[in-house]
C-alpha cells in the first residue's frame, strides 16, 4: 500500500507529451491518477490501523492493581491481548461481569450469527434468484420491492423489527395464531439471537439474491436447453450445471456477506441492546472505548486479523475471485454487454 | 401470448422457456407465486413501519392490517423537540454529511477509477488488491485510534462535521472506485480514440466525450455513496455531537414520554421519514442501482 503511494511521481506532475502516440505515457498517468486515492486510503485507513496496533501495546491509565497508585499508561508489552484471549485482568482472571469476560461470549455469538446468517441468505438468495430469472411481467416492481429491505437504513430496520418483536407485537401475535406462546424477542437467550437474524435476514437476503441473479444471467439458456434434451431432471440440472457455472459470483456474494456480518454492530445494539447474551465483538470494542482505548485497540486489532483472516481463506482456498481483471480497451461491444449482465438483461427484458 | 410480447431477440433461453411455459401451466403458477412471495418478503414490514406511521398512539398495538385510526400525530411528535428529540436538526445533518462525503469520495474516487478501467500502469492490481481490501475493512478497526486523534483534536464537541465525514469516506471511497471502475470499463471507449485520434489530450478526451457518456454512472455511484453515508450508525453513534448527531443516531436514541417507555408510532414515523426518500430514488433509479450494486461482484 505504502509502497504503491511513494512510487506514484506527484512530485514532477508533468504530463505526459503528446507526440508520443496515443499510448505513451500511461504509466505515469495512472498512478498519478490514483495516487490520491492511495493518499486518502493511507491517510483515513493505513494510518489508523498501525496507530491501532501502537496503541493496543500501551497500558491504559488507571489504578494500578499492586500499588492502588494512578498510572498514566506506558508499555503494555501484549497484556493488552492477553487480557481478551486469555481472560487475564492483570495477573488475575477476569471477574464474570467485567467487559474482558465477555469476550468469548461475543465470539461465538457473532460467530454464530455469522455461520446461521449466511447460510440462511445463501439458501434463501439462491431461491430468489432462480425465481428472478425467468421473463415474467412485472420485473421492475418485483426488483424495486426486494430492494427496499436493502435501502432501509439498518437503525430503522433495527427499530422496525424492535416493534414487530415487541411483547405486545405483530410477530407474538402472528405466532400465537399457530399456537406458540408470546416469546421475549430482545431478551430471551434463543428468541434474541433469532430476532437478530431474522431481521438482518430479512434486510440482506435480496442483496445476495441479486448478486446470484447476475451470476445466473451470465449462463447460456441453449445449456439449460441442451440439459431438457438430455433428459436431466430439475435437481440434476441444479446441481450439475447452474451450481457450478455461478460458483464465483455465489463465493464473492457469500464472502462479502461473512466479513459483514463478522463485524455487526448496529442490529445487535439498537433491536437487543446485547440482551440474551447477544453482545457481539463490534458492540464490545465500542463498550471498552469508554473505559480504555487501549485494550479497546488490542480488540478492534482482534477482530481486523479474525475478518482479513477470514478473507483470506475465501479467496485463496473458496474460489472468491474478487480481484478480477477488468475488461481490456480492445473488448468489443458483445463482451461489454456480457460484463454487466444486470443492464444486458433489464434492457432486453423491457420491463 | 407471453412469448409475443416479452421475447427478446438477444437472449436465446425465451424459445425453451415458451416450449416449457406451454407444456407446463403449474409451472407458470408457481412461479408468480414465487414472485409474490418475493414481494411480500420485500415489503410487508415496510408496509408495517407505514402503517403503523399513521396509526394513533393509543393503537400502538392494533394488529388490523390495514390502515386505522389514521392521524398525522406521529410526525408532529417526531419533529418536536419537547422530549429532547432534535429529529429535524439530524435531517440537515445527515444530508450534510451525505453530500459531503459523496463530493469527496466521487472527485478523488473518478481519476481513480478511470485510471483503472482504462489505462494499464505498473501495479495497477496490486491497486485494486487495496481498494478491495479497503472496501472490505472493518470500520470497528478505525474507532479507538480516530476517537482519540479527533477528541485531541477538539473535534468531538461542538459542529465538526469532518469527525463525520473523514471516517465515512473509508468506506464511501472504495465503493465508489468499485463501482465506478466497473461502469467505466463497459463504455464505448472507441469514442475516446476517435476523440484522441482528432488531436484530443486524454484529458480533453474524458472530460469533453466520456464524462457526458458516463453521467449515468457516476450518477448511480453518487446515490450509492450517499445512501451508504445515510445509513451509517456505528461511526456516527461515537464521533456525532448534538450539533452533528446524524437521522439514524437521533432515531436510535429516540426518547418517549416516559423513561424506558419506546415511543413506537413517533420512530415508525421517524423512519418513514428517512426511508422514504432512499425508495423514491430506489423506485427511480432501479436498473441501475441493482447493475452498480452487482458490477464489482460479478465480472464475467
Amino acid at each position: 500500500m505504502s509502497a504503491a503511494t511513494s512510487t506514484a511521481p506527484r512530485s514532477t506532475g508533468t504530463k505526459p507529451k503528446k507526440s508520443k502516440g496515443l499510448n505513451a505515457g500511461q504509466g505515469r498517468m495512472g498512478l498519478l491518477l490514483v495516487a490520491p486515492t492511495l493518499v486518502f486510503l493511507a491517510g483515513i485507513i493505513l494510518y489508523p490501523l498501525l496507530r491501532a496496533i501502537q496503541l493496543s501495546l500501551q497500558k491504559d491509565a488507571g489504578l494500578d492493581k499492586a500499588t492502588g497508585l494512578f498510572v498514566e499508561g506506558g508499555s503494555a508489552g501484549l497484556s493488552n491481548y492477553t487480557h481478551w484471549l486469555l481472560q487475564k485482568c492483570g495477573e488475575v482472571d477476569c471477574p464474570p461481569g467485567t467487559l474482558g469476560d465477555q469476550f468469548y461470549s461475543a465470539l461465538w455469538v457473532t460467530l454464530f450469527f455469522t455461520v446461521v446468517s449466511v447460510v440462511i441468505e445463501l439458501g434463501l438468495g439462491m431461491w430468489f434468484a432462480m425465481i428472478m430469472n425467468r421473463d415474467f411481467k412485472g420485473r421492475a416492481l418485483v426488483r424495486a420491492a426486494i430492494l427496499v429491505p436493502w435501502a432501509i437504513p439498518t437503525a430503522v430496520t433495527a427499530k422496525l423489527w424492535l416493534f414487530i418483536f415487541a411483547f405486545d407485537g405483530i410477530a407474538n401475535k402472528l405466532i400465537g395464531y399457530v399456537g406458540i406462546n408470546p416469546q421475549l424477542w430482545v431478551s430471551d437467550p434463543w428468541a434474541a439471537k433469532f430476532a437478530i437474524i431474522i431481521a438482518d435476514v430479512w434486510k440482506t437476503t435480496p442483496f445476495m439474491a441479486l448478486l446470484i441473479l447476475a451470476g445466473l444471467q451470465l449462463v447460456p439458456g441453449d445449456v439449460y436447453e441442451a440439459a431438457q434434451i438430455d433428459g436431466a431432471s430439475k435437481w440434476q440440472t441444479f446441481i450439475k450445471i447452474t451450481l457450478p457455472l455461478v460458483k464465483v459470483p455465489l463465493m464473492v456474494a457469500v464472502l462479502f456477506r461473512t466479513l459483514d456480518v463478522m463485524r455487526i454492530y448496529d442490529l445487535p445494539a439498537i433491536l437487543t441492546n446485547g440482551g440474551g447474551g447477544t453482545t457481539s465483538l463490534s458492540m464490545l470494542v465500542i463498550k471498552q472505548i469508554q473505559n480504555g482505548f487501549h485494550s479497546a485497540s488490542a480488540l478492534s486489532t482482534i477482530i481486523f486479523l479474525l475478518i482479513a483472516f477470514t478473507a483470506f481463506l475465501f479467496i485463496q482456498f473458496g474460489g472468491a475471485d474478487v480481484v478480477q481483471r477488468p475488461p481490456k480497451s480492445k473488448k468489443k461491444e458483445p463482451e461489454a454487454a456480457v460484463g454487466n449482465p444486470v443492464a444486458a438483461n433489464a434492457t432486453s427484458t423491457g420491463a | 401470448m407471453t412469448a409475443t410480447t416479452t421475447a427478446p431477440p438477444t437472449s436465446g433461453r425465451t424459445e425453451a422457456q415458451e416450449i416449457h411455459f406451454k407444456s407446463d401451466r403449474a409451472a407458470k403458477i408457481r412461479m408468480y407465486l414465487g414472485l409474490s412471495a418475493l414481494v411480500i418478503w420485500g415489503l410487508a414490514p415496510f408496509y408495517w413501519m407505514v402503517v403503523t406511521a399513521f396509526r394513533n398512539v393509543g393503537y400502538t398495538f392494533d394488529s388490523t392490517p390495514w390502515p386505522t385510526h389514521v392521524t398525522l400525530d406521529n410526525f408532529t411528535t417526531a419533529f418536536s423537540t419537547d422530549r429532547g428529540n432534535h429529529f429535524g436538526a439530524a435531517l440537515v445533518h445527515s444530508v450534510i454529511i451525505g453530500i459531503l462525503t459523496t463530493a469527496v469520495a466521487l472527485l478523488v474516487g473518478v481519476s481513480a477509477s478511470y485510471a483503472l478501467a482504462r489505462l494499464d500502469f505498473p501495479g495497477k492490481y496490486a491497486v485494486l488488491g487495496v481498494i478491495l481490501g479497503a472496501s472490505m475493512f472493518p470500520g470497528v478497526a478505525l474507532v479507538s485510534p480516530l476517537f482519540q486523534l479527533f477528541s485531541n483534536f477538539g473535534w468531538l464537541t461542538g459542529a465538526n462535521y469532518q469527525a463525520l465525514i473523514i471516517p465515512n469516506i473509508s468506506f464511501a471511497l472504495p465503493l465508489t472506485i468499485y463501482t465506478l471502475t466497473a461502469f467505466l470499463s463497459e463504455m464505448p471507449w472507441e469514442l475516446e480514440e476517435s476523440a484522441r485520434i482528432d488531436g484530443c489530450t486524454p484529458g480533453q478526451a474524458f472530460r469533453k466525450i466520456m464524462l457526458p457518456l458516463a453521467a449515468p454512472g457516476l450518477f448511480t455511484t453518487a446515490i450509492l455513496a450517499f445512501i451508504s453515508s445515510w445509513n451509517e450508525f456505528l461511526l456516527a453513534s461515537l464521533f456525532s455531537t448534538k450539533q452533528t448527531q446524524t437521522v439514524t443516531v437521533a432515531i436510535a436514541n429516540f426518547t418517549g414520554a416516559q423513561p424506558h417507555q419506546e415511543p413506537y408510532t413517533a420512530v415508525m414515523a421517524a423512519g418513514t421519514i428517512v426511508t422514504v426518500p432512499l425508495i423514491i430514488m430506489v423506485l427511480i433509479f432501479q436498473r441501475a442501482i441493482v447493475s452498480g450494486l452487482t458490477a464489482g461482484g460479478v465480472k464475467g
